[in-house]
């Protein structure tokens, strides 16, 4: 079979990545220009920035890409797009480069959501065997998907309220630690012990998390301590709280995997680069004999070639530009 | 004018949100405020179990806003990372496309605000127990605090 060349675009958040991936597989160049540092001093990701860089850096991607992978737009088979979910005005960046290259140079157009792509990551590593679940952490989403096969997404729990990197990002903000918090707190969490008393969230029979009741713990008790005149020992707190991240998020996993009676697990978004996730994951899919793949830490987060690899999947499936493909800051993932 | 109402748990903040649903019409502006854990997604949540919507409500910190459809529709924001700036990202449209704009750290773009509109700043006083401060703008909104609070 002839190689195919996915040209794939990815902006939905603080990233502009833009990639050129061969057969679903293969990373041949990736351009990554990544904002974070922009947006380190504000806190957080400031979207109007955001949109701005994307708006002055995509074509200057869009050419480095393609000079680092020594191709012409021509030998390109298909486009694929992140439409959402996202930030809006990121979003529609991407949306409107690829659809114009699309018109331009009349390659298909096929988009793809956000979240299948951070699952497809894996692909990158070794070919997705089916049945599997995935488990998709980030700064947007916490999400458990079954897919029983190539392309084809069953969503069988996550947040119902905020997201697990949200809730380090926030739990970091409280402490007066930087920003993004999930690196400072799960390097932090190395040098602690575990001896607050934090509440394991939402421990039930769903496959749903809930981790707005732990920041909300986390808020507490530091006020309590504090008004107390008791110093709270950042290195502990944040032990205890990683520690009841990571259990409930694999206690929940394992089940999971359990019920639908699956023996591959995948570990998906920016998350997925939090090492104690990682070592307590890859402890019990070891004793549990279940098959484990983690993206490399750069497929980690944003980036297109995650895109490049599900856009493959999506092209050969026939997905196409309907005509009015919009971005969807909110859509779900089936 | 200024109302207080101290609530004691979850469910007496929600409460009040659903007071506050009951009198709804298109286009009412909900601006809260209050440090984080405070009760703002709480109270946004009672509003949208109040307006029908089954979805379930989640933390729009990512997207900065989400959409969901009810008796209105809920424009759900929450405006914390622009850190004030709100060039190009659409938030005035919000304010007249027909639905309830409920928006999480409104006081931090106070410039765009719509001068008519209620404002909830959420005190913590105590790990359940909060102070919701309720002021309104404009007759409209000044009526509704009278049927209600």
């Amino acid at each position: 079979m002839k190689d195919k060349y996915i040209l794939a675009f990815e902006t939905s958040c603080d990233e502009t990545s833009i990639s050129i991936i061969k057969n679903g597989y293969k990373e041949i160049a990736t351009v990554v220009l990544s904002q974070i540092d922009i947006h380190a001093k504000f806190g957080g990701v400031v979207p109007e920035t955001a949109s701005r860089a994307h708006i002055e850096n995509i074509t200057i991607v869009i050419e480095e890409v393609l000079e680092k992978a020594k191709m012409k737009i021509e030998e390109i088979d298909a486009i694929a797009v992140t439409y959402g979910p996202g930030l809006i005005g990121s979003l529609l960046i991407g949306l409107v480069a690829a659809k114009t290259l699309s018109y331009i140079y009349n390659k298909p157009l096929v988009p793809v959501h956000h979240i299948a792509g951070h699952i497809y990551a894996n692909n990158l590593v070794k070919p997705l065997e089916f049945p599997l679940i995935a488990l998709v952490v980030s700064g947007g989403h916490t999400e458990l998907i079954l897919m029983e096969d190539e392309y084809s997404f069953k969503y069988i729990g996550g947040t119902v309220d905020d997201a697990v990197g949200e809730a380090y990002d926030k739990v970091a903000r409280v402490l007066g630690l930087s920003y993004p918090g999930g690196p400072v707190i799960d390097e932090l969490a190395t040098t602690g012990v575990d001896i607050y008393n934090l509440p394991l969230p939402m421990d039930d029979s769903t496959f749903d998390f809930s981790f707005s009741g732990l920041k909300s713990a986390v808020i507490n008790l530091n006020h309590n301590e504090k008004q107390r005149g008791n110093e709270i020992n950042s290195a502990n707190l944040a032990t205890s709280f990683q520690n009841r991240v990571v259990e409930i998020l694999t206690k929940k996993t394992m089940r999971a995997l359990k019920k639908y009676d699956v023996n591959n697990l995948v570990l998906a978004g920016g998350v997925a680069a939090n090492r104690g996730l990682r070592e307590r994951l890859t402890e019990l899919c070891r004793e549990n004999e279940i098959d484990l793949t983690i993206p490399d830490i750069k497929y980690c987060t944003d980036n297109a070639a995650m895109i490049g690899a599900a856009g493959y999947y999506a092209y050969k499936l026939g997905r196409r530009f309907d005509g009015v493909l919009k971005a969807k800051p909110t859509d779900k993932l089936n | 004018m200024e109302y207080k109402i101290t609530t004691y748990n979850e469910r007496e903040t929600i409460e009040v949100a659903q007071n506050l649903e009951s009198e709804k019409f298109p286009n009412m502006i909900i601006c809260l405020e209050g440090e984080l854990g405070s009760g703002k997604t709480m109270f946004t949540k009672g509003i949208a179990n109040a307006l029908g919507i089954k979805e379930n409500i989640t933390s729009p910190t990512f997207t900065i806003i989400k959409e969901y459809e009810g008796e209105l529709p809920l424009y759900h924001m929450d405006v914390y990372r622009l850190n004030g700036n709100t060039d190009g990202i659409g938030i005035e449209e919000y304010f007249n496309k027909n639905g309830v704009v409920v928006i999480e750290w409104a006081d931090t773009i106070k410039p765009i605000l719509p001068k008519e509109r209620i404002d909830i700043r959420f005190k913590v006083i105590g790990e359940n127990k909060r102070v919701l401060v309720i002021r309104p703008y404009g007759q409209k909104y000044e009526d509704i605090c009278e049927v209600i609070l």
